[in-house]
């Protein structure tokens, strides 16, 4: 009985939720001076209505899969990693050293290895520094993932006006666009890659076995119910706690050597295009569910990318989308609250 | 735990209801409210149709009061000259204002909406436009400030479809600095420039040039005397975080005795200090850039504007392109010397400001002297600021010495790259 009353309540909430996020949207939109069924047809018709940008919303797929992925690892072991957008950062800058040193020695596919290699030995170590901050130097994750991030936004910038700088030229702009060779290959003339997507599904596939299926999923998961009794009962915590910030890490540098590879072909300030901040609310939203990453992320990514509809059909801004994927997340993540509060007011009363 | 299995089994179907009701939404709907209207036949040839649709990728904001805010007007200005043409665009087209979206993603956008001919307005979308130019090789592509379509430049392409246009601001530069230095009380001009590239070292070169001519010229004063002095910012309008903040640039010059500062970026930072440090009881004064109006910001603050008529390369493009004309692959066009600010003629135009007061006559006479060739400031013998030579006495600079210039010029103080 009291099952099918907190289940019918815990679907009032979710349910409520996702409609006053709607309604809130629809006013803020409504506020701007746009149109609600306008705004929801241009973004539709902005990711879907040509091939290229389908191919768009899937070759954003790719880097929001890994980043989701590899946080569902921090997620999972308790830990809130703000630093992704610096693993990406990191991952995209160490691309670039194979990319600038091989590109005209080595054969082009043997540059793209050794660059998506690099990129997730970059990240990963830009993760495990957030992981020993944690662990050894006891500042919060968020902080130190926080921090790094402008660490790596800083070293980004310095190598952009520094070292790999364009000839004669001091800009924000990036570096000097490297050879065709080194591009990731495309489906046509679009710019989804496969490898990119494949390397994407495969990593979710990982993480999903991972998580569900090993010992390794198991331990992380009990560190992160409660890291001081996994330690008492002989799981060792600290190394699962690296080893979460690792993972995300490696899988993060992944989507910054593919960011580089595949859409901007050289190294600029903003390599991450927030798509780390925005795997964070779609690894939120999935609720630690791997199998849920896919279909969220695709969701976001074509909101993403029909986004620029806005200002183009409707001369709104474009980061009004950014204000619904907030929107629905937050409300979400209240409902799915609000409803688990009230289970447990609920337990307490029929303890009582 | 099978709670929470069964919380997110209903949570994905309710994304999957959503999606759903998005799709069910969206295929009942019109695809766009602003999709191409009639205006545009879809099979019309875009060098011989009488209607047209120009797609625009702007860098900036388009109301920036500056380098973008000039293309906007410019090119409504030539789309309401020539009946039939229309114009589409999205402006903000960097990094920071729209992470994840790049110039060529937006002219495939473009394309998709019936544009005929794309323009990049920025010399950071050069490989953008080269992408979609090869991308879309039935499309005129328009790129502003480039040189890859330039035969006897260095960066040549050969991409058929690709085209640059630029302005030979270089003249407007040597007025605004004739102005600036005409005005200066403490002998100290700052330039507040943008990233560093041949361009905006071309243009910070010519504000010198045109400064130490007048400084001697009408002064009477010896160049030595003069302080003229560089600081980029590192992009073309401040990035939060990325680039020197241009507000904090222009306060640090006007607190360090700099009393004139000439913007050479998209935005007006160096106007709106000037105008703080005035009532501030400041000797400040700035020579705006780029937007014909920019002196409206400060009135009283403004020397004047050295700024681009975009309307007249881009009226001369769509007539071309609807008359079914090749396009120039390459043009640089300069001031209309018989009248430097006619809207229909002259590319580049000079509008004095109110602080200019009685240095008008000498800003005259000097446009006059440029105009019927008595002055080449591009004439030897000139150095490089390492003192290596970049003309030789009696010298004339060539086009392609004057664009592709790889250092700033002696005397100036500042980076060169």
């Amino acid at each position: 009985m009291i099952s099918k009353i907190s289940i019918s309540r815990f679907n009032v909430y979710q349910v409520g939720s996702l409609v006053i996020a709607l309604a809130f949207i629809a006013g803020v939109i409504l506020m701007v001076g746009g149109s609600p069924l306008a705004v929801v047809t241009s973004m539709g018709a902005g990711a879907f209505g040509t091939t290229d940008q389908f191919a768009r919303v899937v070759a954003t797929l790719a880097p929001l899969l890994l980043c989701a992925s590899g946080l569902l690892f921090t997620f999972t072991a308790g830990l809130y990693n703000l630093g992704i957008e610096g693993q990406i950062v990191l991952g995209g800058i160490a691309a670039m050293i194979p990319i600038r040193l091989f590109q005209e020695i080595l054969p082009a596919p043997l540059v793209i290895a050794m660059a998506i290699t690099a990129g997730a030995l970059g990240g990963m170590l830009w993760g495990l520094l957030a992981g020993i901050l944690k662990v050894y130097g006891r500042i919060d994750e968020i902080f130190a993932g926080v921090g790094l991030n402008f660490m790596a936004d800083g070293l980004a910038l310095y190598l952009i006006f520094g070292p790999w700088k364009k000839p004669g030229v001091a800009s924000m702009s990036g570096t000097e666009q490297f050879s065709e060779a080194i591009w990731l290959p495309t489906f046509g003339k679009t710019e989804a890659s496969p490898v990119a997507l494949v390397i994407a599904l495969s990593l979710l596939l990982l993480t999903f076995i991972v998580l569900r299926g090993t010992y390794f999923g198991l331990k992380l998961k009990a560190v992160g119910h409660s890291l001081r009794a996994s330690y008492i009962l002989g799981i060792p915590a600290l190394s699962q706690l690296l080893s979460a910030f690792a993972l995300c890490g490696a899988f993060a540098g992944i989507a910054g050597s593919l960011q580089v590879l595949a859409v901007f072909h050289r190294l600029i300030p903003s390599i991450s295009s927030n798509l780390g901040y925005l795997a964070l609310l779609i690894a939120m939203l999935s609720g630690s569910q791997a199998w849920l990453l896919l279909p969220i992320a695709f969701f976001f990514s074509a909101l993403n990318i029909g986004s620029l509809q806005l200002p183009l059909s409707l001369d709104l801004e474009s980061s009004l989308s950014g204000v619904i994927q907030g929107t629905l997340v937050l409300f979400a993540l209240l409902g799915r609250g609000f409803s688990e509060l009230n289970k447990s007011d609920l337990n307490k009363t029929v303890n009582h | 735990m099978p709670q929470t299995r069964s919380f997110f089994r209903r949570c994905w179907r309710m994304v999957a209801l959503f999606i759903a009701t998005w799709w069910i939404v969206a295929g009942c709907s019109s695809p766009s409210v602003n999709t191409p209207t009639s205006e545009t036949s879809p099979g019309a040839s875009p060098l011989a149709g009488s209607d047209l649709t120009v797609g625009m990728v702007m860098v900036g904001p388009k109301n920036d009061a500056g380098w973008n805010q000039a293309h906007f007007e410019g090119i409504q200005e030539a789309i309401k000259q020539l009946p039939g043409t229309k114009l589409e665009y999205v402006d903000k087209v960097n990094p920071a204002d729209r992470p994840n979206v790049t110039g060529a993603q937006v002219a495939d956008d473009l394309i998709a909406k019936g544009a005929k001919l794309i323009i990049f307005n920025s010399d950071d979308f050069k490989d953008d436009a080269l992408a979609a130019a090869k991308k879309h090789n039935d499309v005129p592509v328009l790129h502003v400030s480039g040189d890859y379509a330039w035969k006897e430049g260095k960066n040549f392409k050969g991409q058929p479809n690709l085209t640059n246009v630029m302005g030979k601001m270089q003249y407007g530069e040597m007025i605004g600095g004739c102005a600036a230095a005409l005005s200066t009380e403490t002998g100290k001009i700052g330039f507040l420039g943008a990233l560093i590239n041949d361009e905006t070292r071309r243009y910070a070169s010519s504000a010198y040039l045109g400064a130490r001519h007048c400084w001697e010229t009408y002064r009477k004063k010896p160049a030595s005397d003069l302080q003229f002095k560089v600081t980029w910012i590192g992009f073309w309008f401040n990035i939060p975080g990325k680039t020197l903040d241009p507000t904090k640039v222009a306060d640090d010059y006007f607190n360090g005795g700099y009393d004139v500062v000439m913007s050479g970026i998209d935005t007006p930072e160096a106007a709106v200090q000037a105008k703080k440090a005035a009532e501030a009881g400041k000797s400040a004064k700035y020579v705006h850039i780029d937007f014909k109006g920019g002196c409206n910001l400060a009135p009283d603050s403004c020397l004047g504007v050295r700024y681009y008529h975009w309307n007249v390369p881009y009226t001369t493009t769509l007539q071309n392109l609807k008359d079914g004309k090749p396009l120039e692959s390459f043009t640089w066009l300069g001031p209309d010397w018989k009248d430097i600010n006619s809207t229909a003629t002259s590319m580049i135009g000079f509008l004095p400001g109110k602080a200019l007061g009685d240095n008008q006559k000498n800003i005259d006479a000097f446009v006059k002297s440029l105009g019927d060739g008595s002055i080449d400031l591009f004439k030897g013998p000139l150095n490089y600021q390492d003192g290596s030579e970049f003309l030789k006495a009696g010298e004339k600079a060539t086009d392609q010495k004057i664009w592709y210039m790889p250092q700033l010029l002696k005397g100036m103080e500042g980076p060169s790259a």
